[in-house]
């Protein structure tokens, strides 16, 4: 077995508690972010299944001629974020009033006049449904001076990236947290062992071992840590999704990209903790 | 070999250390290097292992200087360096085997290599019965004995020994020395700093230099060329 390899799976036999937090916090800094990623990636699901019914309804005055109304149309679906435009005549928007709303039928049939506006549904393509994007193309419609009133549901879209906005946020800041103890206990076991070792390492220097010989078995430990810690993640976010979905509501399973990436997060870490670490106890011994 | 050329050291806290340093050891040379506590001798011990490098002057081992030292060449130097403490510095849960093979693994040593040139190294300094003992099961003389061979292990050009004799009895120093003597005589230059006048003056065919306060102020070969010339 290679000396840094040995010396790695010796260190975590000499230090089990410390090696066992050090995965730990890694385990729970990664688990936030997994959770995180877990939400993000869901409410993402969410508004795109709802972004594909994201539609502009523009309400046409009476007094608007068929000229105007032609024109508009065929404006409007220049518009490189419009995916298409129907024009909702009178009489159509009375005939579908009437077959949605069986109970006022007779109402609607016994009216002199037909009271409903004429409008334009305009759906949009992917990647224009932003809150921002349906907002520019509704300020565009509205503009016509015989558009009387455009709909777009901008609360509930508003609401749906809001909350994904906060979900990123917390978790940021949480995970955050969580990442700076990881890096605090790798830090303090690599001090605790580079002192346990230091008359070994002084041995090693003086005989001619090079820095990179040196440090090994600490970026090593600190590799390993990172792994089972980014695992340790992906396990309990595992966990958490199966509880979610058994008990509460129906979630989706991140990608298995995701899961690689958490891994290799915690991997990176675990390794770059050490480097830091280990760089500054060894100058002081 | 070794060259130092007007060596000043001087540390932050303590002071100067050396001041107008000027020695040169040859090779195959063993040179006595004396003088009270505090006169110099484990500083320039260290700076030819380049642990401190000089406030003034150069220091030249082997074709490093101080002055053109980086940090990542120090350990290509201390391969060439052998280095024997008072305190022997062995590692206290490993057997006299197993630490002069860590000298060998640190190092890069086939691991099919390591065990042939420990046998031989424990054999040459005569305790290959005693392989398996850890440090603590050995008589200073004998823990000194495996810190020569741990310093041999990477077939050093120098050995350079800090007071190598000064925790040990007579006998045992006695024994120590007569084994620095047979290894210079295979042709290794040894530097050893130590301030046990009795051993210096029972071999005058020896080298002396020695330091007061930090300079040196008697060199035995520097003398012999005076009475030469006289």
């Amino acid at each position: 077995m290679p000396y840094a390899l040995r010396e790695a799976l010796a260190a975590f036999r000499r230090t089990p508690l410390l090696a066992a937090l050090s995965v730990i916090a890694i385990a729970f800094a990664l688990f936030v972010i997994g959770l995180f990623g877990l939400t993000a990636f869901n409410i993402r699901r969410a508004i795109e299944k709802v972004e594909e019914k994201v539609e502009i309804v523009a309400y046409l005055a009476d007094d608007a001629t068929p000229a105007q109304v032609e024109l508009a149309q065929q404006e409007v679906r220049a518009l490189p974020q419009v995916a298409s435009l129907r024009h909702v005549t009178k009489t159509e928007a009375l005939a579908t009033a009437m077959a949605e709303m069986e109970e006022f039928k007779e109402v609607f049939s016994d009216l002199d006049a037909n009271p409903l506006p004429a409008s334009f549904e305009v759906s949009l393509k992917a990647g224009s449904r932003s809150p921002e994007a349906v907002e520019r193309v509704a300020k565009r419609i509205q503009a016509y001076p015989f558009v009387e009133d455009v709909r777009y549901g901008r609360d509930w879209l508003n609401t749906i990236y809001t909350i994904r906005r906060i979900a990123a946020g917390v978790a940021m800041v949480i995970g955050g947290a969580f990442a700076l103890v990881a890096a605090i206990v790798i830090a303090t076991a690599v001090r605790i062992t580079v002192f346990a070792r230091r008359e070994e390492i002084g041995i090693m220097r003086l005989v001619g071992a090079t820095d990179g010989f040196v440090q090994s078995p600490f970026l090593l430990e600190g590799l390993m840590s990172g792994l089972l810690g980014g695992v340790l993640a992906a396990a309990l976010t595992w966990g958490t999704y199966r509880v979610l979905g058994s008990t509460m509501f129906q979630v989706e399973w991140l990608p298995s990209e995701w899961i690689v990436l958490t891994v290799i997060a915690g991997t990176a870490f675990g390794l770059l903790s050490s480097l830091v670490a280990v760089r500054r106890h060894l100058e002081q011994v | 070999m070794i060259r130092l050329t007007s060596v000043y050291k001087e540390y932050p806290r303590s002071g100067t250390a050396l001041r107008d340093v000027t020695l040169h050891v040859n090779k195959g040379e063993l040179v006595f290097l004396t003088g009270h506590s505090g006169a110099g001798k484990s500083t320039i011990l260290r700076l030819i292992q380049m642990a401190d490098l000089p406030s003034a002057g150069e220091v030249r081992v082997s074709g490093f200087s101080s002055k053109l030292m980086r940090r990542r060449d120090i350990p290509q130097l201390r391969r060439k360096l052998g280095v024997v403490f008072q305190d022997f510095r062995l590692l206290r849960d490993r057997t006299a085997e197993e630490n002069v093979a860590f000298a060998l693994e640190v190092t890069g040593t086939k691991r099919s290599a390591i065990t042939p040139r420990v046998n031989r190294l424990l054999t040459q300094v005569g305790l290959a019965h005693k392989a398996r003992a850890c440090p603590d099961e050995l008589s200073g003389g004998e823990r000194q004995r495996v810190a020569i061979a741990r310093a041999l292990a990477n077939e050093p050009l120098v050995l350079l020994a800090d007071e190598p004799t000064g925790n040990l009895d007579e006998w045992a120093a006695k024994g120590v020395f007569e084994l620095f003597r047979e290894i210079n005589s295979m042709g290794m230059t040894i530097l050893m700093a130590t301030h046990d006048l009795t051993l210096v003056r029972a071999h005058p065919e020896y080298r002396v230099v020695e330091l007061a306060q930090g300079s040196v102020v008697y060199d035995s070969a520097a003398a012999s060329v005076e009475a030469g010339r006289g």
